[in-house]
């Protein structure tokens, strides 16, 4: 009888499990018990062989091996290790007290190799939560597991390897490249620059500001006036992520699998741009066994890039209505209800009308009103009063293209400034849980954050108007503080509002 | 291996199968009882109780132990014929059980290993 410990994860947070195995009396056979999926029932052929060909006896016996709570259902192949080494506990191999401490997490080769495996690091992180200190993951996984600060991270590339270290009780062999976190990463949006789109001044600004205060966006214009070239652009205006950020970010990339593991740690802002067919379950997240995070909690801490939008589905499309109010999303699936960060800067991309040649003075267009009115209807109401700012984008004459040249902005000029504004918001903001004026909540933004009276005078005649909602004025405001954080004003004045009621108004 | 030699293997096994049970204290009642449905290797009694033995003879461990040939499948068989076999005795038993003897060679000799109420 031997005990150890592995991580099963729910959502993002990881929970530690209990590994028990029993070798007893009775026909031989191995018994996995604690709801156990297919992929997780098949460890125990794998851990066999795993065993048998890394030359270490297998109990001729009937061997129980039982996943603790019982009650939580555990999926996938990370418990493989934790199985293998809890039965070479049980059968004498290595001493079961060695073992009944570290976190164990890795799938088997059947040659006794130990695979990779993904979700290692809010695993670890998970574990290192309860006090656990040693963590024995895949080598493969070692740069991940290793950014999480004090734990000791034992990474093993074969069966033999590991069970040697467990017999010997020597120091535990350290991860090769211990400080991947620190290496600079390549820009991801390297190649891209803010300064190539031209005739756009605008949407430009509308861009910076949306970057500095994490302000939603949408542009409508007609095909080729560079509405995808701006919103790609719109991540090399972003400052790197912070390390807290960083490492809740990298811990959903780690379990939806898309982290490489030669960068281990995205320190920069995800741009995550799904197709318009996607589903809502690509969208929110979903899964019918294991609940993996959709495209918002991909982008988390970054940009969802929707272009085409009227093409997503309706329904897709209002999904984003609770993440965009909350920053977390609850996906409920027969396996159980799971909850996935989600604050994110929304980024929408429209065409006028199906045809697209809106408002052009040599190609008219060819869609009728009911059309017309159709397609743009489908971004419902309540999602558009959840987008700060809307920015129309029109076609450029050629004397505009040549009269921008010498406006444009590098990324890194624009940037800077964002850092700026970001940095006068996150000092206005200290001591509070928010860091950037577009999670300022409604209640605090008018007790603690209003502007001057005289600055509110244009919203008021808007407000009587009837052209501004409560939640309108809201976002208004905030986009001015974001503005006066640009101008490095301590409070938006007349001019401010007056910018950010144009955003907020920009498409008719 | 030619078939007889296996045959002699698994005859050779059901020797020291029976003469071990016998020496733990059992009396073997009947061996290799035949009908329709299959065979039981040896039917002992051990007390009240009616033994079934499955008697599994390897002459190496090459392709796998000699106790993990034995399947669930292969015991409910068992469990099956036993009530064939009571059903032609005139005697009862308090309970009926199902025990497996596995035998390995070893340079010539046997390890024997005796696994009682499988099932």
């Amino acid at each position: 009888m031997a005990r150890t410990r592995s991580v099963a994860l729910v959502g993002v947070a990881g929970r530690t499990v209990e590994v028990e195995a029993d070798v007893g009396n009775g026909l031989t056979g191995i018994h996995l018990i604690g709801l156990p999926d297919t992929a997780l029932s098949e460890a125990r052929d794998r851990v066999r062989s795993a065993v048998v060909n890394s030359h270490y006896p297998w109990p001729d016996a009937r061997i129980t091996v039982s996943l603790f709570p019982a009650s939580l259902p555990k999926r996938g192949s990370q418990f493989d290790l934790a199985i293998a080494v809890a039965i070479l506990g049980a059968a004498g191999v290595v001493p079961a007290e060695r073992i009944a401490d570290p976190v164990f997490l890795g799938e088997l080769g059947l040659d006794g190799r130990i695979r990779p495996v993904r979700g290692v690091l809010p695993s670890v992180l998970g574990a290192a939560q309860h006090g656990e200190v040693t963590a024995v993951v895949p080598s493969g996984n070692a740069a991940e597991a290793s950014l999480v600060p004090e734990l000791k991270v034992v990474p093993v590339g074969h069966l033999r390897e590991l069970v040697e270290w467990l017999r010997k009780g020597e120091e535990p062999p350290q991860p090769e490249a211990a400080e991947p976190a620190q290496q600079p990463q390549p820009e991801t949006a390297g190649e891209v620059d803010l300064a190539e789109v031209v005739g756009q001044p605008v949407a430009r600004r509308a861009l910076e500001v949306c970057a500095a205060g994490g302000h939603n966006l949408w542009m409508l214009g007609p095909p080729g006036t560079g509405k995808t070239m701006l919103a790609e652009r719109l991540p090399t205006l972003l400052p790197r992520l912070d390390l807290d950020h960083s490492l809740e970010v990298t811990a959903i990339h780690s379990v939806a699998g898309t982290l490489t593991s030669n960068a281990p740690m995205l320190s920069r802002p995800p741009f995550v741009s799904p197709h318009h067919t996607a589903t809502t379950a690509a969208i929110i997240g979903g899964g019918s066994t294991v609940v993996r995070p959709g495209a918002v909690s991909l982008a988390h801490r970054g940009v969802l890039f929707m272009d085409e939008a009227p093409e997503f589905a309706r329904h897709v499309l209002d999904a984003l209505r609770q993440p965009l109010e909350s920053g977390r999303v609850t996906v409920s699936r027969a396996a159980g209800s799971v909850t996935f960060p989600a604050r994110f800067m929304l980024v929408l991309a429209a065409n006028p009308c199906p045809c697209a040649r809106a408002e052009d003075q040599t190609e008219r267009c060819t869609c009728t009103p009911t059309v017309r009115r159709r397609y743009l209807g489908r971004l419902s109401g309540p999602l558009l009063d959840r987008i700060d700012m809307k920015a129309t984008v029109a076609r450029s004459s050629r004397r505009e293209l040549l009269a921008d040249r010498q406006f444009v902005e590098t990324s890194e000029t624009v940037a800077e400034r964002v850092l700026l504004a970001r940095d006068r918001a996150a000092k206005r903001l200290a001591g509070t849980p928010w860091r950037l004026n577009a999670e300022i909540p409604s209640a605090v933004l008018h007790s603690d954050y209003r502007p001057p009276a005289a600055a509110m005078q244009p919203m008021t005649s808007c407000l009587d108007s009837g052209t501004l909602t409560a939640r309108g004025l809201d976002r208004v405001v905030r986009v001015a503080w974001t503005l006066a954080d640009l101008a490095g004003k301590d409070s938006p004045g007349q001019e401010e509002t007056h910018t950010a009621l144009g955003f907020w108004l920009g498409v008719k | 291996m030619k078939p007889d030699s296996r045959l002699d293997l698994g005859r050779q096994g059901e020797q020291i199968a029976a003469t071990y049970l016998e020496r733990q204290g059992m009396t073997v009642i009947e061996r290799n009882w035949r009908c329709r449905d299959g065979e039981i290797d040896i039917l002992a009694e051990d007390g009240p109780h009616l033994v079934v033995v499955e008697v599994k003879t390897r002459s190496s461990r090459s392709h796998g132990t000699a106790l993990e040939s034995v399947r669930p499948a292969k015991l409910a068989r068992l469990r099956m014929l036993a009530t064939r076999w009571l059903a032609t005795q005139p005697r009862t038993f308090e309970t009926v059980r199902v025990d497996v003897v596995a035998l390995e060679r070893f340079a010539g000799d046997f390890a024997l290993r005796h696994v009682r109420g499988v099932m």
